[in-house]
């Protein structure tokens, strides 16, 4: 591989081929390294895509993609140990509009993904790990892979490596990841028959349901767990914080297998047939997590710079936006006929400064501190408005006023006026 | 088979057959100075397995490659993680 390009791209999930694509639109001549078989074969997520910053790039992706379906009902549950309390919205997408979200399976989508951007022009090469990124002096000039005469150069290096990005950690551009900072999510993917499926959740043809769930099924532990109708299966997952698991010592798996088994979720599940078990860091560390962005020749996109919204469980959106941004951000140097060095490629991070990426990561900054510095969030309140909910609706001869104080005295003694006052104030603060 | 090796038995992988892509760097120190051992709780994949003399030995066969492991080992920084070569690994069907 002795020829020269206009840019590398390492790693082919959503932020590398976002940037592949673009780039090869404005006319660049560009390889694509990805470590897998074939683009997502390495890659994991819930999974739920919004079609906005997918739409920015193929206008008409909806008659093309693999797209499992689109959620016209979205669940959030608060679970204790039996019960849950929790809110449904469901809608049926109007005839004017285009479903805005889907579930997909990331190994089907990134290979059809990637396949656009190879449409465009890209150079795709698979089955291909980078090891180191080559420098002169302090500029970034290509990268070594772990193939004969690996070595391939170009004018700027895209690292979209993915949440444990090897190479920025190598070249020393980022730190290593806190265990504070990624979550770690397990994911069992069950398998139906459409009809069952359809049945289960009272939704037809590609109508798709999404359940989020918080509560004591993280055993306290700062995190949250999901269920995700796809086209035949349903995708099952926890995911918590490492540093919480590491703390409380609970395999994964042994987490997943008791949230199957709540009373809630068993029926929904039943007679599932299992055909994968995943596992994958998400970047969870927000705003203050995010490493320098650019250097000398080098610009980092997706995960593997922190772009995710745990919040609102955004990630795959944040990629393509980073990436498409990334991508525009050199082009637009190129033509000016200015350099890609380290003062100019600061116009990425200036960029996405004006996008909703950081705006919203800079609105929810301080969401994980407040979780994690009052666990009571997690674990007291789920069991409290469980129990509310019971003793409210329960007829057993109790006068309604005598219940009503009953919950009344069940949040007093358990977090006084001022603990209730000062949650509700705190939590107003980490969201508003 | 135990619970987690049951549901790793569904994945599809392609072994690089005598090339670990993750090493303990040194055994001893897992062994007699770590007391916290988390890998052996938190590997999602059940790499890690706890002896009887407080050893702790790894098999990476069945490795998810999430990262797990090496940033939980933060006092000792004892685990020595790369990515497989190109095309190993685990190969996800559905992600």
């Amino acid at each position: 591989m002795n020829e020269r390009f206009d840019a590398i791209v390492v790693g082919a999930g959503p932020a590398g081929t976002a940037t592949a694509l673009t780039l090869a639109r404005g006319g660049w001549k560009v390889l694509q390294i990805e470590r897998g078989e074939y683009p997502g074969s390495k890659n994991v997520q819930g999974a739920i895509l919004y079609a906005d910053s997918l739409q920015k790039l193929i206008p008409n992706f909806r008659e093309e993609a693999p797209l499992e379906r689109h959620l016209v009902e979205q669940r959030v549950w608060v679970l204790d140990d039996r019960s849950y309390i929790g809110s449904t919205y469901r809608s049926p997408v109007s005839s004017d509009a285009e479903p805005d979200r889907y579930t997909i399976l990331r190994a089907q989508f990134d290979k059809w993904f990637a396949k656009k951007a190879q449409e465009e022009g890209v150079l795709l090469i698979c089955e291909t790990t980078v090891l180191d990124l080559l420098r002169e002096g302090e500029r970034v000039v290509g990268v070594r892979t772990d193939r004969e005469q690996g070595e391939v150069y170009a004018d700027v290096v895209i690292l979209a490596d993915g949440v444990n990005s090897v190479l920025a950690r190598k070249a020393g551009i980022r730190p290593e990841l806190k265990a504070g900072e990624v979550a770690l999510g397990v994911k069992e993917l069950l398998f139906y028959s459409q009809e069952s499926l359809e049945d289960r959740f009272g939704i037809q043809g590609d109508e798709g349901v999404a359940i989020e769930m918080v509560g004591k099924i993280t055993r306290g532990m700062v995190g949250t767990a999901f269920l995700y109708t796809n086209k035949e299966s349903l995708a099952v997952g926890i995911g918590c914080l490492l540093s919480d698991f590491r703390k409380e010592k609970v395999p994964p798996y042994v987490l997943l297998a008791r949230l199957k088994e709540h009373p809630a979720l068993r029926p929904l599940l039943r007679d599932g047939e299992m055909k994968e078990y995943t596992a994958h860091l998400i970047p969870e560390g927000g705003y203050k997590a995010i490493p320098k962005l650019s250097g000398d020749g080098w610009l980092i996109v997706g995960d593997a710079g922190m772009f995710v919204n745990s919040v609102h469980r955004e990630g795959s959106n944040l990629a393509m936006e980073t990436g498409r941004i990334a991508a525009e951000t050199v082009i637009e140097l190129k033509q000016a006929g200015e350099p890609f060095t380290e003062r100019n490629l600061r116009r990425y991070r200036q960029r996405l400064d004006q996008s909703f990426v950081m705006k919203d990561l800079r609105k929810y900054q301080h969401v994980h501190e407040v979780l994690d510095q009052n666990r009571h969030f997690l674990t007291t309140y789920p069991e409290l408005v469980n129990r509310a909910a019971e003793t409210l609706l329960r007829v057993d001869g109790v006068d309604k006023r005598a219940k009503e104080k009953e919950v009344t005295r069940s949040f007093r003694k358990h977090r006084s006026y001022r603990g209730l006052f000062s949650d509700a104030v705190k939590l107003w603060r980490a969201f508003r | 088979m135990s619970e987690v090796e049951e549901k790793l038995y569904q994945n599809r992988y392609r072994l690089d057959a005598g090339r670990p892509h993750i090493r303990i760097r040194d055994p001893e120190v897992c062994q007699a100075r770590c007391t916290e051992k988390s890998c052996a709780a938190c590997c999602p994949a059940g790499c890690y397995t706890l002896g009887p003399e407080g050893a702790i030995t790894l098999l990476t066969d069945g490795c998810l490659e999430c990262g797990t492991c090496r940033i939980i080992c933060s006092e000792f920084r004892n685990v020595d993680w790369e990515y497989p070569r190109g095309g190993f690994g685990i190969l996800f069907k559905f992600g």
